[in-house]
């Protein structure tokens, strides 16, 4: 019986082979599609199915999607081009109801010769708001430009004399400087009074002569257009974009009023906020097409849009409260409690500690907010306003485009979609953001 | 003017009309413009084209009263309204005149509150059916599927018409005409009801009218006419007026075409020197100028030219002037004298 | 707020009312409560006002008058000569319809699509991505109306059902047609029937429902007494005694005879005409809005059970991992159970969100609420105050009434939870 190694064990390996490559099966396109499209039986057939769909669907709109129509000027003409190419009239795409309307789809009937007030007005929105969704890469001396923006980009767009928005524009300006005067003089209450009168008595009194008056000395004005020349998506971001900025005061308020301990406030903004998150939207703009000048004193009268804009900014608020309040309440309570500390009084913490933390982490619902109420304005089009889908009603009652259907829709799908959702993946990236910041 | 008081967007409407009190006529005199209201987009009637100019029938008439007061066809500002929007809106006073093919009832009348001024289009609700049903008679539909637009007196009347012969149906309330004609045309029902006329502008539109029918039967009348509040005569009487020139213009055969030599000096005619303005005051008693019935005739013409143009026989839209002609053609148009 | 200075004895000063703590939350109340007061004393007074001017008083007489129109889907009966409430009651059960159907549906699809988008298979999940995406972000108003379009162009009219060769045939055994107005589908009928009984005259209801729902109704409890029947020995002997053939046949063995005794049978959808009678009839109007509502609301819902699902700590699954449960138990018996406590709030608000938008049927014509009082009755009678306000009620009444059974259901697994 021999002990030697050799003899009890056949073989031992005493040296490191070298590393092999994994099998090519596993690694490159074929490994990923190993693992991701194929891996079990199951998966495979759900797999192919899914080819299946995704190919059913493709073979079904590209042909039809892809129809040499962009230069036809009316239904006649396509259903021409499309049965001399030989696929029937229904084959293919009419595209010339886009080549023709786009730009009505686009800005309504804004004058062509001022397309380039909301485009200006469209690229300065993201300047004013750069300072807030871009805070790392911007200096925050823009957020002036940001308390600027609204009165330049209602000049910009309707248009008129530049004198109008600046006096109104001063009288913030008195109302600060009686602010500022009424707390040295009477403490901050007195101070808050006197610049709410202030105000109020510039804008009642002296704005509109010194408007006028300022333009008869210096005429610097634009074409007026009148809100009811805007429509398309030009209406649709007009109405979207006034209801949130229209709506975060307000939301601040309702959001602070549901969370006060005085009862009568609370109990105010709680019936406010679920009365207008209790009924569809619809029925808001049923009261402001028919009902708001009802409510307003005889005589008064002020256009569909501007009332539309006033129900969308008061639904907006109730949601925009909700979001606030989620904001405030995932803070923690050490803030206000190191508020409280401090000494601070409620307005004082809040505008100093509170606010800006809450607010900053309720951006992500803020846009989805936003996205929802972009969305809504579609409705618009049943109270007759020609936002995109109500142009599309009036496009297709002219006699060479009556019978269109899908050309008209898909297009403003498509660009709702890309605004959608390019909002809603910013708002995804600052929720990635926020969240690692945070803990 | 007083505008842009708050903001641009604000646009206060002066001394704005609060129901009877106001007069319209003055407001619309100091405003520059009349704000005429119409529907959202009707083939013929009124449509905005591709550069946001409103046309049609409907619109035609706003162009004539706009012109007939302020001189100056184009000083209009169309309001879109909707079957549900339109009566507040002039209610409210957010228009001075609606121009909507709205049905002259005795309910809108006396118990909504409005002067209807006239009738500016005579017509009665029909049905259209594809001819390879088969069916020569509205009363042969029992049990067919009915496309109907809502918001008009139509779903009214249909109720009527099939209770009336005692007959079943199915009724698709419709939203748009638009809607209608692509259910209607893929067979999601069997027959599509609305007026006479816009039976006839739906079909104009088909790939292959000649595929379709209209039936015989008229099962209501559909006076369509503009509107203005109640209350408010002067006002009324001027818009009535308008409406009448054009009508009495194409009656004594005055044209866009001959009308600068008519008006030019009185001529053999005293009616159409009244009408024109060239003789008597006629246009001081509206509390306009003088020659506001030839200014409302040159916007887009005398009655007949206006409905040749937008929806006539040689339109896509083809309809024959049928009731619509004058009362000396057998029609039903009659202006009351110019004296 | 509340601080613990001494109270100062002394006289009361005016100017307390604003630097006194103690009573400037008074204060601000009043002030709060009178600016409400008469901002709505303002508007009311200006209603009148202009009512008043337009010489139309206020009133709610036009309810008992003659509708005058037609609706196509009731749930109740309804002719032209019903009144205006009976025509907004018919729009307000077809609203509640739909929006049942809806949330049921958009809850199925939207759990599905949200566990499916975390699968590993690329390809799903990558398909789950893109429908979410899609219909989040175009409006749900466009979604209703492309689905009315799409069903209206894609599916065969009933003539093309005629003939000795038809283009189009009836499904599963000839019993459902599928056509372009909609979809006929047999329907339960009953030849022994025990027929209606009135309520106050207004509304009829069926014996035979009602007699149905009472025998599922008492054949479910007593399958749960069963169950805690045997829960009761499982607990004091450790054996579970099998009980679910007894529990299966305690529920469907007096359903079936009263089946049976009711003579119940299958009504089949036949071309009769122009179109198909008999079988029960779901309107393409009805089937396109609650189809988008689901879908668009199932992109939601989706997102939110994928969020859920990913707040459930991986050691959850790991741990069911290692207790040996398969992937399928893990999801349901682990996961989703936690999951749940996270996403049925947000839930909540979806259903509400489907509900009003529901309201948006008018778009294709389906008879709901908004169609009835605040679209046709209020044209025909030309009282937009009273319509819409009334309309604005009812709207909030449900959305009241979900919100608060949704929360009593919430607080109920949370207490299950701990």
């Amino acid at each position: 019986m021999s002990n030697t190694h050799a003899d009890t064990v056949l073989f031992v390996r005493d040296t490191m082979l070298p590393q092999k490559n994994p099998p090519s099966t596993s690694v490159g396109a074929v490994g990923w599609a190993r693992e991701n499209l194929f891996a079990g039986w199951g998966n495979t057939i759900l797999t192919l199915l899914a080819f299946a769909v995704v190919y059913y669907l493709l073979a079904g709109i590209l042909p039809w999607l892809i129809s040499p129509t962009f230069g036809a000027e009316s239904l006649t003409e396509c259903r021409e081009i499309l049965a001399a190419k030989g696929v029937g009239s229904h084959g293919g795409a009419c595209w010339g109801v886009i080549s023709e309307r786009w730009k009505q789809l686009l800005f309504g009937f804004y004058p062509a010769e001022a397309y380039w007030r909301p485009i200006l007005t469209f690229v300065l929105l993201f300047v004013a708001i750069s300072p807030v969704l871009f805070a790392d890469y911007v200096t925050p001396k823009l957020l002036w430009f940001t308390a600027l923006f609204p009165f330049l980009a209602v000049w910009l767009l309707w248009g008129g004399s530049l004198w109008t928005p600046v006096t109104v524009l001063a009288g913030f300006v008195v109302g600060a400087v009686f602010l500022s005067m009424g707390s040295k003089i009477g403490g901050a209450i007195v101070g808050v009074i006197a610049a709410i009168l202030g105000a109020v008595l510039w804008w009642a009194v002296a704005a509109a002569p010194l408007a006028s008056g300022l333009s008869s000395v210096v005429e610097i004005g634009l074409l007026p257009v009148e809100s009811r020349d805007f429509g398309g998506f030009l209406l649709a971001i007009t109405l979207g974009v006034t209801a949130i900025f229209g709506s975060l005061p307000l939301g601040i308020i309702l959001a602070l009023g549901r969370r006060s301990d005085l009862l009568l406030v609370k109990s105010l903004c709680v019936g406010f906020i679920e009365f207008i998150r209790g009924v569809p939207l619809i029925t808001l703009l049923f009261v402001a097409s028919t009902l708001l000048n009802i409510f307003l004193p005889p005589g008064t009268n002020f256009d569909i849009i501007l009332r539309v804009m006033i129900m969308m900014t008061l639904f907006a608020a109730a949601y925009m409260a909700e979001v606030i309040r989620g904001g405030l309440a995932a803070l923690p309570t050490g803030q206000y409690e190191a508020a409280d500390a401090l000494g601070l009084d409620y307005w004082k913490a809040q505008r100093l500690i509170i606010m800006p933390q809450a607010l900053k982490i309720s951006i992500p619902g803020i846009v989805s907010t936003f996205i929802g109420v972009f969305k809504d304005t579609t409705l618009v089009s049943i109270i007759s306003l020609f936002d995109p889908l109500g142009l599309a009603n009036a496009i297709r009652a002219d006699g060479a485009w009556t019978g269109i259907y899908w050309e008209l829709f898909i297009f403003i799908g498509v660009v709702f979609f890309i605004f959608c959702f390019s909002m809603s993946r910013y708002s995804m990236y600052l929720e990635r953001k926020l969240q690692t910041g945070h803990h | 003017m007083k505008k842009s008081v708050f903001f641009g967007a604000l646009t206060v409407a002066g001394v704005a009309a609060g129901a009877a009190a106001a007069g319209t006529l003055d407001d619309v005199k100091a405003r520059g413009t009349l704000n005429c209201g119409v529907t959202t987009g009707l083939v013929g009637f009124a449509a905005p084209d591709a550069n946001g100019e409103w046309e049609g029938f409907d619109v035609a008439f706003c162009r004539a009263v706009a012109a007939a007061v302020l001189g100056d066809p184009k000083a209009v500002e169309f309001v879109p309204t909707t079957g549900k929007t339109r009566f507040t809106a002039l209610a409210s006073g957010e228009v001075d005149l609606l121009a909507r093919n709205t049905t002259w009832t005795f309910s809108r009348d006396v118990d909504l509150k409005f002067d209807f001024i006239g009738v500016n289009y005579y017509d009665g609700q029909g049905f259209m059916i594809p001819k390879s049903l088969g069916v020569s008679s509205a009363k042969e539909l029992d049990g067919a599927t009915v496309c109907i637009q809502t918001g008009t007196t139509t779903e009214l009347n249909l109720a009527d018409f099939f209770r009336k012969n005692n007959i079943s149906y199915e009724p698709v309330p419709i939203e748009t005409n638009a809607e209608g004609q692509a259910q209607y045309l893929a067979g999601a029902c069997d027959a599509y009801t609305t007026d006479a006329s816009g039976l006839a502008a739906t079909r104009a539109s088909f790939e292959n009218p000649a595929d379709h029918v209209v039936l015989p039967e008229i099962v209501s009348k559909e006076p369509l006419g503009p509107l203005v509040r109640h209350g408010d005569n002067e006002w009324g009487d001027v818009v009535r007026w308008t409406l009448n020139a054009l009508i009495a213009a194409e009656e004594m055969g005055v044209t866009s075409a001959n009308i600068g030599d008519l008006s030019a000096s009185a001529g053999d005619n005293p009616e159409v020197n009244r009408l024109l303005g060239t003789e008597g005051s006629l246009g001081e008693m509206l509390g306009l100028s003088a020659d506001w019935a030839k200014s409302a005739i040159m916007a887009g013409g005398n009655y007949g030219e206006v409905f040749e143009k937008n929806i006539g026989e040689n339109t896509p839209i083809g309809l024959s002037r049928g009731l619509n002609a004058q009362w000396t053609d057998g029609g039903l148009l009659y202006s009351p004298p110019f004296r | 707020m509340t601080t613990s200075t001494d109270p100062s004895e002394g006289t009361f000063k005016l100017s307390m009312l604003i630097y006194d703590t103690r009573y400037r939350s008074i204060t601000i109340q009043i002030v709060a409560l009178i600016g409400f007061l008469s901002f709505f004393g303002w508007l009311a007074a200006n209603t009148i006002s202009n009512l008043s001017d337009l010489g139309k008083e206020p009133s709610f007489r036009f309810l008992g008058e003659q509708a005058g129109y037609d609706v196509n889907q009731r749930l109740i009966d309804y002719s032209s000569q019903s009144t205006h409430l009976r025509a907004a009651f018919v729009g307000l059960l077809n609203t509640l319809l739909v929006a049942v159907l809806g949330c049921v549906t958009a809850t199925v699809i939207g759990v599905f699509v949200g566990v499916m988008r975390l699968s590993k298979n690329w390809m799903i999940a990558k398909l789950m991505a893109v429908y979410v995406e899609t219909f989040r972000n175009v409006p749900v108003l466009m979604w209703i109306v492309l689905f009315m379009a799409a069903l209206i162009e894609s599916l065969p009219a009933p003539n093309k059902f005629r003939g000795a060769d038809p283009e189009a045939t009836m499904k599963v055994f000839d019993s459902v047609a599928i056509t372009n107005r909609g979809v006929y589908i047999p329907e339960p009928l009953f030849s022994r029937s025990l027929g209606d009984i009135s309520v106050g005259s207004a509304f009829d209801i069926s014996l035979d429902l009602i007699a149905i729902l009472a025998v599922l109704f008492a054949g479910l409890w007593g399958a749960r007494k069963l169950r805690q029947r045997a829960d009761a020995i499982q607990e004091s002997t450790g054996v579970r005694p099998v009980t679910w053939w007894a529990r299966l046949a305690v529920v469907f063995v007096p359903i079936i005879l009263l089946l049976v005794a009711l003579g119940f049978h299958l009504g089949y959808p036949a071309l009769k005409g122009f179109n198909f009678q008999g079988g029960t009839y779901m309107r393409n109007s009805l089937i396109a809005l609650w189809l988008a509502l689901s879908l668009y609301t199932a992109a939601f819902i989706a997102e939110i059970v994928r969020a859920g699902i990913l707040a459930v700590s991986q050691g959850q699954s790991e741990a069911a991992a290692a207790l040996g449960l398969r992937g399928n138990r893990i999801m349901s018996l682990v996961i989703l159970p936690q999951a749940m406590r996270v996403i049925i709030p947000p839930l909540i608000s979806q259903y509400l969100n489907l509900t009003k938008n529901s309201s948006l049927a008018i778009a294709v014509g389906y008879m709901d609420l908004t169609g009835t009082l605040m679209g046709i009755t209020l044209n025909q009678t030309g009282r937009e105050l009273e319509t819409v306000l009334l309309g604005m009620l009812i709207y909030l009444a449900i959305s009241l009434s979900i919100s608060a059974v949704m929360n009593w259901y919430n607080n109920r697994m949370k207490l299950v939870e701990r």
